[in-house]
Parts: structure tokens; sequence; C-alpha cells
């Protein structure tokens, strides 16, 4: 509740916060059935209307209402986000801090495995794993999350190995302390910055993978709908009907702001010097 | 006569809202022709910003000129101001007439080039030479600051000269187009004491051979007094107290400057040494840690395999013991092996050879790592994220000890102990100044209840008037319970003040050792007089320092080397030196 008080006393805090919360709650909408017109319903009579007071955003191509489809989409597409970005954070820092730590052939290893996961480009990768494990909800997360792990992985050893030489983890060692110890305490928790930083980035990464996956058919199985499958379905209406694109596009834009906000906002707050000053 | 440089009412800010943010506020001076003057003042109180704000560089770093101003007597005779001066006067104002030296003559330096090139590039500029003709000037500017072997070192990427030697090249750079004042800030803080002399000696001689003026700015002033005209004392970013040297040095007026004079370390050749040492006055005790023969060596690899070819070794033979409340500081220049000996009593790197940690009798077997450390750099060996309730915690949790309200009540007593306010424990490291950073790691160090305490220089990066309170209250630490320090310092006056006992070491090995009086009042082993003569003192300022162009020596042997056995002569009861072969 501490940390919630806190973000919302931040500026971009306050707007990032808001811009989350108001997804979440779309989300939930979604998922609870809630939506004005069922998603999946195709009313053939009214395809491809503006937006108007039935349909507050339009009717795509068969006829189904693109409010309840963004509304359901938020909801698919940020469990794809989240997860796979988590998966990807937490196999990186640990990867990247065991590899700081302990060095030789470990960091070599670890490193040189990153660098061939990283030689491929995201999505050929990602469409290689789903190959493989088969498409659905939870393989896209393992593969988008496989895909930026060496991000993860590369943004924590950096700083770790230059964490490891300062003097306050000489003078932990000189105490005792255990390895779990000085890989928590001292690095771990230095990394927060960085690591906030990377998360909103990733976020908005996955959203897009995840769309270039369904897009090839490999993400979300249509007809169910996703933010990223819904905007590239528009493509080839652009000119007829522009708010296929246009709602999509407007709805990943804003989250994508969100997190960013939502970031600076966390970074703030879990930095001791910046955050005596903003009280 | 007309002044060169002529400030009046110079105020600096810096920020978003200057006027609110004032760095200086109203200095003015006047510099002749051919004068040194010295600009002295601790950390903030404005004097580097002073100094930029001449050449304009202060523009750069955010700063702002506020009022006031800098008037240059150019060349030709005209006069013009700095403060109204247009970016393009500037530039052809910046190294042709005012040279500057930095602090640190490794990052002034850019690495990928010749030091070759980045003199010519100065000639280049200013003097429009090229080619071989720009090649010829930069061999002489070498010559000029006493570089041997000139010609070849022209070649030489800033990574294989020592720091001295980085600084006479950026020396010879800033003097490449005879400017008629050089600005150097801080130059030799950086280096040794025995570079620094040299460093001195030459910016003195040049000053003769060039007739330039000089401006030079120090926290030391003990430094100045062999090379200023005029001094002027800063506070908080007003001169409080200026004048000529011998006025200021003899007969200061301003407090401000009093306290400054009396802080400052006086190297007073051992007459001022402490004579409380555990030593002598009673039947001999236990040593608290008896080191002996200690080893370190870092492998040299190389080839395709990395296979070991040398080692280089940083640490050779080295034994002492010290006694339980007894103060023996290790002096030597960086790169001597004086931290790796630290290093090494605490495990942190590898070694050979033993020591023995004696238990003090009252307490035996209560602590579980009776040897703790302090750091050189208050601002690194806190980890900026933790409470200092946790930090102070850490020692305990690692020892496998539990936070308590025994601990806690610990931790408070300590907090008061080392002065610092009681509120503190919630709070994080940032918000406490260098000198109380320095207070929280010794009190962190003193959780475990050691019996030795390793200082690495604890006391080297704090402003004169902290140091000197920090040095007071380890002397009373040391005395309530009954410490053993291993001080290890470069600073021969804050040695003076502390220590017991001194070793000297070089290259790695100790080639003098003994009481701290003798050493410095009989200094044996050349090295060590070497070290001696290099300390500025204010009461030796009309003594002539030689320059001296040696460099210490390669410590990287082949495999397999066993260095022969040390002879020892001995002075007194206890004072003994290498001799050398």
């Amino acid at each position: 509740m501490r940390i919630f008080r806190a973000i919302f006393a931040h500026t971009s805090g306050r707007i990032g916060g808001t811009i989350v919360l108001l997804y979440l709650f779309i989300a939930a909408l979604g998922a609870l059935g809630l939506t004005p017109h069922d998603p999946l319903m195709q009313y053939r009579v009214d395809r491809l209307m503006a937006p108007n007071a039935t349909y507050w955003m339009g009717t795509d191509l068969f006829g189904r209402d693109l409010a309840s489809r963004l509304m359901t989409g938020i909801g698919q597409s940020f469990t794809v986000a989240f997860f796979s970005v988590a998966v990807a954070t937490l196999a990186g820092t640990a990867l990247g801090l065991t590899a700081a730590w302990f060095g030789r052939l470990w960091d070599g290893a670890v490193m040189r495995s990153m660098d061939v996961l990283l030689a491929f480009p995201a999505i050929l990768l990602a469409m290689l794993i789903v190959a493989v494990f088969g498409a659905g909800t939870w393989n896209s997360i393992a593969a988008i999350g496989i895909v930026y792990t060496p991000i993860f992985t590369r943004v924590v050893r950096g700083p770790a190995l230059s964490l490891k030489t300062r003097e306050f983890v000489d003078a932990a060692r000189t105490f005792g302390s255990s390895g779990r110890y000085i890989l928590t305490r001292h690095l771990l928790l230095n990394l927060v910055a960085p690591l906030t930083v990377q998360v909103t980035l990733a976020l908005a990464w996955a959203l897009l993978t995840e769309a270039g996956l369904s897009f090839l058919g490999l993400g979300t199985q249509p007809p169910a709908p996703s933010l990223g499958l819904m905007l590239s379905d528009s493509r080839n209406l652009m000119e007829t009907a522009p708010w296929l694109m246009i709602f999509p596009g407007l709805t990943i834009m804003a989250s994508i702001l969100g997190f960013n906000l939502l970031g600076d906002a966390l970074r703030d707050i879990l930095d001791p010097k910046t955050r005596r000053s903003r009280a | 006569m007309n002044p060169l440089l002529s400030v009046s009412g110079l105020r600096v800010g810096f920020g978003r809202n200057p006027e609110a943010n004032e760095v200086v506020r109203g200095v003015s001076f006047d510099l002749a022709a051919g004068e040194t003057l010295a600009i002295v003042g601790e950390s903030g109180s404005g004097k580097s910003v002073t100094a930029l704000s001449i050449n304009r560089l202060v523009d750069f770093g955010g700063g702002r000129i506020l009022g006031g101003s800098i008037k240059l007597r150019r060349a030709e005779d005209s006069v013009l101001d700095l403060t109204t001066a247009t970016e393009r006067q500037l530039t052809r104002i910046r190294g042709a007439e005012i040279g500057m030296i930095f602090q640190e003559p490794m990052t002034s330096l850019n690495p990928v080039l010749t030091i070759g090139t980045q003199i010519e590039e100065s000639f280049r500029l200013h003097r429009g030479l090229t080619g071989r003709r720009a090649t010829a000037a930069a061999r002489d500017a070498l010559e000029r600051v006493r570089i041997p072997d000139a010609a070849r070192r022209l070649n030489y990427y800033p990574n294989q000269l020592s720091g001295g030697m980085l600084q006479r090249v950026m020396i010879a750079t800033a003097l490449a187009c005879s400017p008629r004042l050089l600005i150097a800030d801080e130059p030799t803080t950086a280096l040794d004491v025995t570079v620094q002399a040299q460093i001195m000696a030459l910016l003195a001689e040049l000053k003769q051979e060039t007739g330039m003026s000089m401006i030079f700015i120090t926290h030391d002033i003990g430094l100045v007094a062999g090379i200023a005209d005029k001094v002027v004392v800063m506070q908080n970013g007003q001169a409080v107290e200026q004048g000529e040297l011998s006025q200021i040095l003899d007969h200061p007026q301003h407090p401000y400057t009093q306290h400054l004079l009396h802080a400052v370390p006086h190297f007073a050749s051992g007459r001022s040494t402490r004579s409380d040492g555990p030593r002598g006055n009673m039947e001999p005790a236990a040593a608290a840690l008896k080191v002996q023969d200690l080893m370190v060596r870092f492998p040299v690899t190389g080839g395709f395999f990395g296979r070991a070819t040398g080692a280089v070794h940083a640490v050779e033979g080295v034994d002492f013991d010290l006694m339980p409340g007894e103060t023996l500081a290790i002096v030597g220049e960086s790169g001597s092996g004086k931290s790796t000996t630290a290093r090494a009593i605490l495990g942190l790197v590898r070694s050979r050879g033993s020591f023995t940690i004696g238990v003090r009798q009252a307490d035996a077997g209560q602590s579980a790592r009776p040897v703790q450390m302090v750091f050189q750099n208050p601002y690194s060996s806190l980890n900026p994220r933790l409470t200092v309730e946790s930090l102070l915690a850490e020692p305990v949790i690692a020892t496998g000890g539990r936070v308590n309200a025994q601990t806690r009540a610990k931790m408070v007593a300590l907090l008061d102990r080392v002065s610092l306010p009681e509120n503190s424990l919630e709070r994080y490291p940032h918000e406490f100044s260098g000198g109380q950073r320095q207070r929280l790691c010794i009190a962190r160090a003193l959780m475990l209840n050691p019996s030795v305490v390793v200082l690495d220089e604890a006391v080297s990066a704090l402003d004169v008037s902290v140091q000197a309170k920090v040095l007071e209250l380890l002397v009373d630490l040391q005395r309530d319970y009954g410490l053993a320090y291993l001080f290890i310092s470069h600073d021969m006056a804050v040695v003076e003040r502390i220590a017991h006992r001194i070793a000297v070491i070089y290259a790695g090995q100790i080639v003098e050792i003994g009481d701290a009086k003798s050493v410095l009042s009989a200094p044996q082993h050349p090295y060590t007089k070497r070290l001696i003569a290099a300390v500025p003192s204010i009461d030796r300022r009309h003594e002539h320092y030689e320059l001296d162009t040696r460099q210490v020596p390669s410590l990287v042997r082949p495999l397999g080397f066993e260095p022969g056995r040390a002879e020892w002569t001995q002075f007194g009861p206890d004072h003994r030196a290498r001799a050398e072969t």
C-alpha cells in the first residue's frame, strides 16, 4: 500500500498508474464478458461500419464489434506481454548475475549462448520455438520470454561486473557475508534502476512481437482477438476503414506510454536518493 | 602597473536558477604578469569554479556568470572582459593565452591517440604548424618538461606512461603556445608525494624560464608555500582572506585561514609523533597481529592458451608484528604493494606466508572476525541502497548473528561514539557528508569487536579539517577499545600524527621499519629519505627539491624467480633498514 501511495504522489507515476489501472479494469470487464457486444459475433449486415452509437469504434470486415474485441484483446495481449517479460526478467537476471559473479567458464558459457540467441532475429527465433512446441498462448509466452532473455542478461551482467569490484562488496567480504547475501543485497538492489527501464521497454516489444507471431498464425489463434492481431488484420483496409487501425494502434501506444511513465516513477521511488527529495 | 588579469566582484551560479545556487559570491583579485596566485580552499569552496570562469570553461559545466568582470590584458595590450567575450574570441584565447592543466592526468588525455599527436594538435590549432615542424615542436615541448628520451616518447600512448609523466605531458600541451597565464587545478592531487614534488619543482622552473603568470588551485595550503606569491583563501564562495604569501602564512587574520593552517597536517620531521605506544613500558604482550613472510604474486599470462609467463611480485616477504593498542603505519607510493598487503591480511587476495592473529585476553573468542577494514573511498564503500541500520547489521548477519534489541542498542551506542546523530539508523548513506560516511564505516568495522582495524587510506579522501577530526576519533577509539591499527597511507604528515611505528614499503618490500620518531627524524634507507624530502611543508618552503626522473622498477619477474634474502641493518632499539646491495 505504501508503494501505491508513493506512485500516486509522483507526477508521472500518477499518469502512468492511472493508465495501467484503467487497462487492467477494461481487461477485467472483457474477461468477465461485460462487453457491449459479443466480441466473436459476426453482425454480417453491419460490416465495416464507421464508429457510431451502436458500435462505438465501428465494426470489422466480418461485422464484429471493434470496441468489444479491443476489450478482450487487451486482456489477451497483456497476459502474453506480462508473463513473457516476467520470464525474460527472471531468467535474464539470474543468468546475468551468476555470470558476472562466478566468471570464468560459467560466464563464457552463458554469454556465448546468449550471443547465439541474439544472432537470430527476434521474430524468427520465436517462430522456431513455437513451431517446435506448437502454437498457443502459453507457448508464445515461453517463446517471447526466451527471445528477450539475452537482453536482460546483458543489461544485468555489465553493471553487476562493475558493482562486484566496488568497495562495499569488498567490505562485505571482510565481514564474511555469504555469496547469496552479496548477490541480493549489494548487486541486485543496485540493479533496480536499469532493470525497471528495461522492463518497461520490453513490455512494449513483447506486445509487438506477440502481434507478429499472431500475424503469422503462431500466436493468438483467430477468431480470438489480440491487440497485435487486430492491428495487423487492419493493414489491408487502411484506406477504407482507418478506424480498424487507429483504435488498436492508439490502445497499444497509450499502454506503452503508461508502462514507461510507471517505470520512471518506480525507478525514482526505489532510489533512496530521489525518494526523500520528492516526499 | 596594469595587472595581467583583474577579477572583480565575480559571481557564478549553477543550475536552472543560478541566482539561488550561487557558488562563487563576489570574488576579486588582481594578478600581475609573472606572478603566481594560489587559490586555497576545501571542497565546495568555489575555488575551481572561480578558475574555470576565467577561461569560461564553466559554461560547459552548466554554470552561469551572474556578475562582475574578468579583465584580461591581451598580448597587443588591449583589455578584454572575458565575462562578455564571444565564444569565437574565447576559442582563440583558450590554449593560446590561457593554458590549463587538470587534476587527473590519466583522464585528461585521449587514450587512443599518441601523446605526440595530442601535443601537435595544440601547435596545429594555434600556430598553424604542420607535419615535421609540428613534430619537432612537440619534441621540444616534451624536452622542456624534462621528459627523458622525448623523441621516442612521442609515439607512446597515454597508458604507457606513469601519472607523473602524463602530468608533464599535460603541462607540455598547456605550455605549447606559450600562454601568458597558466591555470593549474589541483595538478598534483592525484599523484604520489615524490612525483608531486617533482611536478612542483618543474612548474617553478618553467615559470622562471617563461615568465608566465600562474593560478594554482589547491586544497593543501602547505603545497602553495613553495610556489605562490599571493594567496586567496576561499570559503563558501567568498574570498575570506587574500594577500602576500608570507603575510598569509605567518600572520593569518581571518579565523578560517588560521583554522586551515592549523588543520593542515604539519610535517615536523618526527617531532610531533605519538608517545603513548604500548611497546617498552611493560612486559611484551602477545601481538594482536603477526605477519610473517607475506607474499602476493599475480600471474602474468601470455600466448593464445594463457600460459603463465611470469608473475608480478606485488608483495614480497613482508613481516611485521602489531601490538594491541598500537598503530603501525605502512607508507609507500602507489603501486608499492601497501594496499595489497592489507587486502592479503583480510583475505581479499590470495597470498602465501602466515599471519597469526592474537586474541585479546579480555574478551577471548568473542569476535568471529578479529580483523576489520575501513576503505579509502567513503562514497563507494557503503551500498547506497541500504539504510544505515541494514549496513550496520550486515557484519552481524554475516557472522551468523541475529539482529535483536541488543544489536540495535549496540548500533546506537557506536553511532553515538563516532558522533553521528541518533536518527541516523533510518537514513541512507547519501544523506551524510564524506567525513560522516567515514565515521559510519568505522562504526561498521567496530560492530564485530575486532582487535585489529586496517585503515586503507581511510582519511585521504577527506578535507583537511574533517581529516583532523576523524584522526582524533581514531585515537580516542584506540585508547577506549585497545585497538591495533594498521594504518596505510601515502601522506607522511598524517602518518606522523597517528603512528607509533612506521614501515616504509617500496616495490613490494619493507625497506625500513621502526618507531615513528626514529624513522621520521633519522631516515636511513635512501628511499625513505627521498620520501621525506618530498613532503611539502610550510616550515621548509625555502628548501629546493631536486628534480629526479627515476621510476619505480617493474615488479614483473620471470617464472621461478626467487628474490634473495634481505640484509637488515639495525639503527636503534626499534629501527632497522634494509641494506641496499
